[in-house]
């Protein structure tokens, strides 16, 4: 009997492991995928899969999603998932490998999501040679937003923004991402394979589980490019789009490998550990026992209504930018709301430079100083610039020998001093921003010695420039002191 | 031996509602034993099916198929004709026989 002889089959090729059983995107049609008929996604997320399954990785396995048709990887694959923001993903895959470097990281991207608006994060991930498999999936058009020109589309080819064809003259030249990839010394692996037919979707299986497999030995970045059939957007019946890829794009986009160091390429060295968010305070030095003490956000006792608005202006240089910084530390110690904002051009010397300060038993809302209570202007051309905006009843503290007519006002109180001067006789012309600092503190009143003192030792650091920074603070305060008792 | 019938080395099963009628897996069997049906499944696809024999086994139209479960291939576990020659000899040396 026949029955006797029948040997039983077995599954040889069944869906791979790695896919959800349901895709819950929606609740029918849970079953399918929301590609269209014929499209090279699918076929390239089964050599993923399955790539995945014969790896063994998937319990490891992260996969970044993109910008695009594929941007629903997450609800297919059952691995760890990231969907990044346009064109990021490499960038995204990155930092995913840094931070877990036992896992595998795909990034899986589009043309128009890699060569376009991504080309930056791809070419510098390459460049670094990150330990990361790229996946990029180049149909030569953008099809999730209808078919617009990308930087892969073919000369001649028409889209909706290139509708005569494209011409090299306005919409330049084909790019070849895995050519110029190549020319790096950073990737270990690059090959473009097509889905043109049989023998390509092979050869295309084959280097899907390489990339794979180069990152789970730790050799490096490793890029495969896959021609990819878009038949609803290129309007051909799927079989044709397949051959399309064959006949017509694969004479744009040639197969090959480009790049391929998997022989020489020893294992790159994993990246140290990325410290722990509680080590980061002592590591930048703001930890407990490497801050001076201060006052430590010990609520001074202010008015209610506090709102010191300071605008700290003079040439770069001056140190007209640390003056406001220190008093907004010091503010910040004393438990104040405070807000530091520095305004200045591209030039750390020379050029002009200022910072608004805002100091407020209220919060903050917002942190510009149009119309200053105090304004310390180092040079004369700020004193210009800002006098006019000084609230009647504030203060003009101004670093010069004389206050020029031409800025006079009678609704504000006016301090001259040479504070420069004052400071190059204490040892160093640099330090006359803690002279005027001095004065601004002993006119306003608002803030406890220690936690200048504190915001002083936190900022400078150096012992030799605190030193001479607090003789600075002191004549500051000292000059006020002598000016009042003039009166 | 003739009277025994000779089995496909290969199956397939095709899951006829997650096929979407895209013909990719007609195109990419060698033998030619996949063609689309003439009714509609309940997406309105024409669904794939197997045409009953000629299967080898070898794999394509399931690479091909953009859908993760639609298509399953099978394989014999072993040849029939093998298996039988191994109870018969029981521990003698087997030589290839094809």
């Amino acid at each position: 009997m026949p029955s006797e002889t029948m040997c039983e089959y077995e599954v040889v090729h069944g869906r791979p492991k790695a896919f959800y059983e349901r895709f819950e995107r929606k609740e029918d049609l849970q079953h399918q995928t929301h590609y269209c008929p014929g499209c090279g996604h699918g076929i390239i997320h089964k050599m993923l899969a399955r790539a995945i399954d014969e790896l063994g990785i998937q319990d490891k396995t992260i996969l970044v999603g993109p910008v695009g048709c594929s941007v629903f990887t997450y609800y297919y694959f059952d691995v760890g998932n990231i969907q990044a923001a346009h064109g990021r993903a490499s960038a995204v895959a990155t930092a995913a490998k840094r931070a877990q470097p036992g896992s595998v990281v795909i990034s899986y991207q589009g043309d128009g999501d890699l060569s376009a608006i991504g080309s930056a994060e791809i070419l510098h991930a390459a460049n670094r040679g990150e330990n990361i498999t790229v996946i990029f999936v180049n149909n030569a058009i953008y099809s999730m937003t209808g078919g617009q020109a990308a930087p892969t589309t073919l000369l001649g080819q028409k889209s909706t923004t290139t509708p005569l064809g494209r011409h090299a003259v306005t919409e330049g030249y084909p790019l070849h991402m895995s050519e110029l990839l190549a020319t790096l010394q950073g990737p270990v692996y690059i090959e473009r394979v097509g889905l043109g037919d049989n023998k390509q979707i092979v050869q295309a299986t084959r280097a899907v589980k390489r990339a794979l497999e180069n990152q789970v030995r730790g050799l490096g970045f490793s890029l495969v490019e896959v021609l990819s059939p878009c038949p609803t957007i290129w309007k051909l019946p799927p079989v044709e789009a397949q051959r399309w890829v064959r006949d017509v794009m694969e004479k744009t986009y040639p197969l090959g490998v480009f790049c391929d160091r998997t022989k020489e390429a020893a294992p790159r060295p994993e990246p140290a550990p990325a410290p722990g968010l509680d080590e980061i305070p002592r590591i930048l030095g703001v930890d407990d026992e490497s801050l001076p003490a201060g006052n430590a956000h010990r609520m001074v006792e202010t008015a209610a209504n506090l709102d010191l608005r300071v605008r700290v202006a003079g040439f770069g240089g001056q140190g007209v930018l640390l003056l406001g910084e220190v008093l907004a530390e010091a503010g910040l110690d004393a438990g104040l709301e405070v807000s530091w904002l520095p305004s200045y051009g591209p030039e750390i010397r020379s050029g002009t430079s200022n910072c608004h300060v805002r100091l407020s038993r209220q919060v903050v809302d917002s942190p510009l100083v149009t119309q200053p209570t105090v304004l310390v202007a180092m040079n004369e051309p700020s004193l210009h610039k800002f006098y006019r905006s000084v609230t009647p009843g504030g203060w003009i503290l101004y670093n010069g020998e004389s206050y020029p007519q031409e800025c006079g006002r009678k609704d504000v109180r006016v301090m001259t001093r040479q504070f420069t001067h004052i400071a190059d006789e204490l040892g160093d012309p640099r330090a006359g921003n803690m002279v005027a600092l001095g004065a601004l503190l002993e006119i306003t009143g608002v803030l406890p010695d220690e936690s200048i003192d504190g915001a002083l030792r936190r900022l400078v650091k150096n012992p030799k420039w605190v030193e001479l920074d607090e003789r600075a603070l002191a004549r500051g305060r000292a000059l006020v002191k002598e000016s009042l008792a003039e009166v | 031996m003739s009277d025994i019938v000779k089995q496909d080395r290969g199956q397939l099963r095709i899951d006829e509602d997650e096929c979407k009628g895209c013909g990719l897996c007609v195109e990419a069997c060698p033998p030619k034993a996949i063609r689309l049906s003439e009714h509609l499944n309940h997406s309105g696809y024409r669904p794939a099916y197997y045409a009953g024999s000629g299967c080898t086994g070898c794999g394509i139209c399931f690479m091909t198929c953009p859908e993760p479960g639609a298509i399953t291939v099978l394989r014999l576990a072993r040849p029939a004709a093998a298996r039988q020659i191994d109870s018969k000899m029981q521990g003698a040396v087997a030589c290839a026989s094809n």
